[in-house]
């Protein structure tokens, strides 16, 4: 009840907290300073924003750019698994919602709409944004209406970005999440094949309409009990017909995010380690990883090189999520055999 | 304590100021189009149900905070596109093509052919949607009412088909959320579904609502500031447990309020009238 001494050793706690990020600031706040200075030239262009499992191109060595990103809102009926449909929440009427490329430097124009015919209100949370909420505040938009603002990408690293309308758990789990990578200046070194991978599981129960159509419980998701936990917002997004292709030799880089709402993310790839993951999506890269822990609202880019033919399962390493919610994608590499790395005997 | 008070207090001047605001906008409305005198009254076949008021505990604020309603009258159901219409015709300033644009957004009666004309195929007696929060309060003052507080919308809004407080009762809770979910149940008529326990009709099955006050309590959009933890509306680990849940739907309803601004009109919004009465309880 006596509030005084908590607020008082809360003080100092942060008072230390700053300083000793004052003092070992480092590179971070060096990126920052020079991406501030960094000027953004010609005039505003519409970036162009892919969906799953496909990336926009490098940025490769261009310089500082004006950019128009345009998200929509919208709440559709999809299939989710097998013959069950969900009422996802979606940017640009995917899940994970369009995959958005920039450098550091540019200056992004986030112009959102929130479809006529939406129930609710939406709006759009960037975590490669340095402002309030990331842009929540100001994007609240009520259905039809649309709201805008301007940001400088000022930290390189892939990012989430998420719906934040209360209840934001339901929003979140319906489906409102994708990734914004922002390049260094310079790029990212170039590789053979690039994807986009966004893991997020889903709280299902049937609606009153139809026993084929779910939607979000909100129970299970207090509960962190989902029904399905998938890759791309659809079991099955990366299999089969849809499984992702490349070849023996090449250098896969995958850019991997976690939407939640609440699970973490083992992410693994039966049959191959990882020469590099930058961690957390952040600018520290470690090599030679079996499985990288993403958070929810977090990412991660790994990159390895495929040697041998074959299928290698992507997987979340938490199991039974793989084995029994949905969360399985396939890599189909093709090409000549290399005894030299793996013969079966 | 002292925090509470000073929240309470906060949420005072903020209701004042709203207040105020309000009624420099109508001023302002009527300098600019007709005295207040000049809105042409018109008549309505509506049934009005007396609600006897109480102390009820908000959805917003501390948990142990009470909040009296006094006893009101409240429209058994939506204000229609019939009615609209009727509005329209005998109060021109408020026809789609001459509505000043700070009192509706260019949405305003959408898909409403021409002035006098309701959007082809519409059901006379669907709710009226695509209208500002300052076309509801002269509705409302066309047919000599108001627009319900926050607080009685939401008294009326505790009570399903058999009690006047079905908060505590998670199937109705999940009743209304799914109601929610369903698209385009703007397009129905009024009075299809079975009313509450008060004999009002269509709380959650065709539209939102607006209330006189409603952006008094802000949700913030980005659901992790310190003004959304203080309001009490911090849904999550709340939102189904045995204390109340019926909060999820409301928390819904806040979301939705919250991103309003008055001159907005949205597809799937509309209003109902209130009035005072001098009955009571006794």
């Amino acid at each position: 009840m006596n509030k005084k001494p908590f607020i008082i050793s809360a003080a100092v706690a942060m008072t230390f907290a700053l300083w000793s990020c004052g003092s070992n600031s480092g590179n971070t706040a060096q990126n920052k300073n020079k991406a501030i200075d960094m000027e953004a030239t010609g005039e505003f262009e519409v970036a162009d924003i892919t969906a799953a499992p496909n990336v926009p191109a490098p940025v490769g060595k261009r310089g500082p750019k004006k950019l128009i990103v345009n998200l929509e809102t919208t709440e559709i009926e999809a299939i989710i698994a097998d013959t069950f449909s969900y009422t996802f929440w979606t940017f640009n009427n995917i899940v994970p919602g369009s995959f958005i490329r920039v450098r550091e430097g540019d200056e992004i124009q986030l112009n959102l709409k929130n479809a006529e015919n939406s129930i609710l209100p939406h709006n759009i949370d960037l975590h490669a944004v340095n402002g309030p909420g990331g842009g929540a505040e100001a994007t609240f938009a009520s259905p039809g209406q649309e709201a805008s603002f301007t940001f400088k990408a000022l930290n390189p690293g892939l990012y989430v970005y998420h719906c934040a309308a209360p209840p934001v758990p339901q929003h979140i789990g319906n489906g409102m999440y994708g990734l914004i990578l922002v390049e260094p200046e310079g790029g990212l070194e170039p590789v053979d094949k690039e994807f986009y991978i966004m893991q997020g599981e889903f709280y299902a129960k049937p609606t009153s309409r139809s026993p084929k159509l779910l939607e979000f419980d909100n129970d299970k998701g207090n509960d962190e009990n989902p029904t399905y936990v998938l890759f791309n917002g659809k079991k099955g997004s990366m299999l089969g017909p849809n499984m992702l292709e490349a070849k023996v030799g090449d250098k896969i880089r995958l850019f991997v995010g976690n939407g939640g709402p609440n699970l973490v993310s083992s992410f693994h790839v039966i049959g191959e380690i990882f020469d590099n993951v930058y961690t957390e999506g952040g600018s520290t890269v470690s090599h030679n990883v079996q499985t990288t822990l993403i958070p929810a609202g977090g990412a991660t880019i790994v990159e390895f090189t495929v040697e041998v033919p074959g299928e290698y399962n992507i997987v979340d390493h938490s199991l039974s999520r793989t084995f029994n919610k949905g969360a399985l994608g396939k890599i189909k590499v093709t090409g000549d055999a290399n005894p030299k790395v793996f013969k079966k005997n | 304590m002292y925090k509470y008070f000073g929240i309470i207090s906060l949420a005072f001047i903020l209701f004042s100021c709203s207040k105020s605001k309000e009624e420099t906008s109508a001023s302002v409305a009527m300098n600019e189009s007709r005295e207040p005198d000049t809105i042409q009254p018109i008549t309505v076949d509506v049934k009005m149900v007396y609600i006897p008021g109480g102390e009820y505990l908000p959805f917003y604020g501390e948990d142990t905070v009470l909040v009296e309603v006094k006893p009101f009258m409240i429209d058994e159901r939506p204000v229609t596109n019939k009615e609209f219409l009727s509005f329209v015709k005998a109060n021109p300033q408020w026809r789609k093509s001459v509505v000043k644009r700070i009192y509706a957004d260019s949405n305003y009666l959408k898909l409403w052919p021409s002035d006098l004309e309701l959007p082809i195929g519409a059901d006379p007696d669907a709710p009226v949607c695509n209208v500002s929060w300052f076309a509801a309060k002269w509705f409302a003052e066309s047919v000599g009412k108001r627009l319900p507080t926050l607080d009685e919308w939401e008294f009326v809004a505790m009570a399903d088909a058999d009690t006047p407080n079905a908060r505590r009762k998670p199937a109705y809770s999940d009743y209304i959320v799914d109601l929610y979910l369903i698209k385009n149940k703007h397009l129905n008529p009024v009075k299809q579904s079975p009313p509450n326990y008060w004999g009002v009709y269509n709380m959650f099955d065709l539209v939102w609502e607006w209330t006189d006050d409603f952006n008094s309590i802000m949700v913030t959009g980005d659901s992790r500031t310190g003004q959304y933890d203080d309001k009490g509306l911090f849904c999550a680990g709340a939102a189904t447990n045995s204390t109340d849940v019926m909060n999820y739907a409301a928390f819904m309803r806040f979301g939705l309020r919250t991103s309003l601004k008055a001159h907005y009109t949205v597809a799937n919004l509309g209003f109902r009238c209130a009035k005072d009465t001098s009955l009571n309880n006794n």
